[in-house]
């Protein structure tokens, strides 16, 4: 179970670097919401996948019964998919309000803050 | 104080201030609110660091769960200098933008992002738990996002998409090698991973550490990784732009200290060895880089990214004395740096650009801005006796001292660089006659706005020439701090033992 979703993970990165490397900024946008969904599916691996053993503690028990999945990866999770959006949403306001500037989304043309020497 | 209040205070006050500011974002009030939390943050920061000197490192767990479990609050001597650094630049910055930030920019609500900025700076500083770590790189990085586009010039809106990118990258790679970290060991408290690590699998703890090399070298802007910062420092209002070059790559900085001294000693051959190459090529690319420029601001950008390039060096040579010298250059930087930027500012307002060749005049005209200039530019070059000679010298003499030459004399050649760039700004500004025939005085400005703009940068100058002429207390605090850094016993003594 692990090694599949790792191979998904790795093709995940593999597309998102794909991705960023273009020059159009919308892309390397679609690229950054790939690599950080395969950021957080890396945590969530890294915490172990146990399928149909939820992590609930029994009535009147302190510890959880052995072998269910570590819950914090999964709380960690969820707090970097929420910081996430928020950054992605910013992220492509920025963009936009930059193509409507700029007039154009090709990296290589914005080069107000540096101009060609 | 108890240690809890001492170390929630100066997180409490920068977000009350910002709630505050925020909502008196449309009255004149607005700015003073800021000022005033400024000031207070550092008092409490001054408390904290008072405390610490005293005690030792103080710890508090949130919640009330103890570590390894909950998030731990922590401050040994170098956290609480770097809070009261922050906050002595965020009261000159404060200060200085009661001046420059006009009504409508204030109005999007300036002073409250510039409170969260400080509260993220801070709470990076003082949190001993690595996810807690990223949650306060976040809080930072959106309040930065929004403080460098503020305005929305083109030229913001260009840099900006470059600085967000990229810090976004790194983001995710540290976010990813958290993430891996806590696969491997099963913690996430700082304290509790260096026992961790130092347990796991080396060769697996070596490529999480490369992981975070990578995405805190991002941040900290070091070769072949910082070219973001030129491409934005350059483009917000000064304030904005004093703040971020003072604080914000030195955040990252402190994170590669923390992670480097405290967690990733597994393998110092190895992980070190890289840095010190690193360290050198970002001082060298650094300060060429800054002599091919000819905005004021981008020749201070390009000066950024040379002078990490000594701190991470002190770090990576690891002996007491280098430690010494990273702490040193860390405070010595931030105050000469933010400084030289509110400088600019005064510059650009009375001769109308930051473009050296399109301004001049300024010995004539101003006199006071001069000397001004000159305090932090020699400091910044490393010209005794102001406190960028101690922060160079110790270091030069700490690469010495491990026969490492070749380091040495790129600490030396990079010094002698500076003063280069320096010159450049100090001829071209100020001696040349401006090339429009204007005479910029400083009386082209009100008297509460002259006040405004140089009263921060005096201060900012006075520190230089106090941390130079009487170093003593300040290395012995550096040494302090460099003393539990390479010996962390009391930092995990702190955070595990006592259930405070």
């Amino acid at each position: 179970m692990e090694a599949l979703v790792a191979i998904m993970i790795g093709a995940l990165v593999a597309a998102a670097a794909y991705l960023m490397l273009a020059r159009n900024a919308l892309r390397f946008l679609f690229g950054l919401i790939l690599i950080s969904n395969a950021a957080n599916l890396l945590i969530f691996t890294a915490g172990g996948l146990t399928p149909e053993a939820p992590p609930l503690v029994a009535y009147g028990a302190d510890l959880p019964p052995v072998g269910v999945a570590n819950a914090l990866p999964q709380a960690l999770v969820l707090t970097a998919i929420v910081i996430g959006f928020g950054l992605f949403a910013f992220a492509l306001v920025l963009v936009y309000r930059g193509y409507q500037n700029l007039g154009t989304l090709d990296t290589d043309e914005m080069r107000i803050a540096e101009p060609r020497e | 104080m108890t240690p809890m209040l001492l170390l929630t205070l100066p997180l409490v006050v920068p977000f009350t201030t910002a709630i505050l500011a925020f909502l008196f974002r449309r009255n004149r009030e607005g700015r003073w609110i800021s000022v005033a939390g400024s000031a207070i943050h550092l008092g409490v920061g001054l408390a904290l660091l008072g405390a610490v000197w005293e005690g030792g490192p103080v710890a508090a767990q949130m919640g009330g769960w103890p570590a390894p479990f909950g998030i731990t609050l922590v401050a040994d001597t170098l956290s609480a200098i770097m809070v009261v650094i922050t906050g002595i630049t965020a009261l000159a910055v404060a200060v200085y933008a009661v001046a420059e930030i006009e009504a409508p920019v204030e109005e999007l609500g300036y002073h409250a992002l510039f409170q969260v900025l400080i509260a993220g700076v801070t709470g990076a500083f003082l949190t001993g738990d690595l996810f807690n770590l990223y949650v306060w790189f976040e809080v930072m990085l959106i309040s930065s996002f929004g403080l460098l586009v503020m305005g929305g010039s083109r030229a913001q809106l260009d840099a900006g998409i470059k600085y967000v990118a990229l810090n976004l990258i790194s983001t995710i790679l540290f976010l990813s090698a958290i993430g891996l970290l806590y696969g491997a060991t099963g913690t996430l408290n700082l304290a509790d991973l260096r026992e961790a690590v130092a347990v796991a699998d080396p060769g697996v703890m070596t490529v999480v550490a490369g992981l975070f090399l990578v995405g805190f070298g991002i941040k900290a802007g070091v070769f072949p990784l910082f070219f973001w910062l030129p491409a934005a420092y350059h483009t917000p209002s000064f304030a904005v732009s004093a703040v971020f070059a003072g604080l914000l790559t030195k955040v990252g900085v402190y994170a590669l200290i923390r992670m480097f001294t405290l967690v990733f000693v597994h393998d110092v051959g190895f992980t070190h060895t890289v840095m010190i190459w690193v360290a050198v090529a970002t001082m060298v690319v650094g300060v060429l880089g800054a002599a091919a420029q000819s905005d004021m601001r981008r020749i201070l950008s390009f000066h950024i990214v040379s002078q990490i390039g000594y701190m991470v060096l002190g770090l990576a040579l690891l002996t007491p004395l280098a430690m010494v010298g990273a702490v040193f250059y860390l405070v010595h930087h931030i105050i000469v740096k933010a400084n030289l930027f509110l400088v600019a500012g005064v510059a650009r307002r009375i001769a109308g650009d930051t473009e050296i060749e399109r301004i001049g005049g300024l010995y004539a005209g101003a006199p006071l801005l001069a000397f001004l200039f000159l305090i932090p530019a020699f400091s910044l070059a490393g010209f005794p006796p102001l406190s960028g000679f101690w922060a160079k010298y110790v270091l030069v003499k700490a690469s010495m001292d491990l026969s490492m030459w070749l380091v040495a004399f790129a600490a030396l050649a990079v010094g002698l660089m500076t003063i280069y760039s320096m010159t450049k700004i100090w001829g071209r500004a100020f001696w040349k006659p401006h090339p429009g025939g204007l005479v910029p005085t400083l009386r082209e400005m009100a008297p509460g706005e002259r006040a405004a703009r140089l009263l921060p940068i005096a201060g900012l100058a006075l520190l230089t020439v106090v941390i130079g002429l009487v170093p003593q207390p300040f290395v012995a605090l550096a040494e302090r701090a460099a003393d539990e850094l390479l010996d962390p016993t009391p930092y995990l003594d702190a955070v595990l033992g006592g259930a405070s």
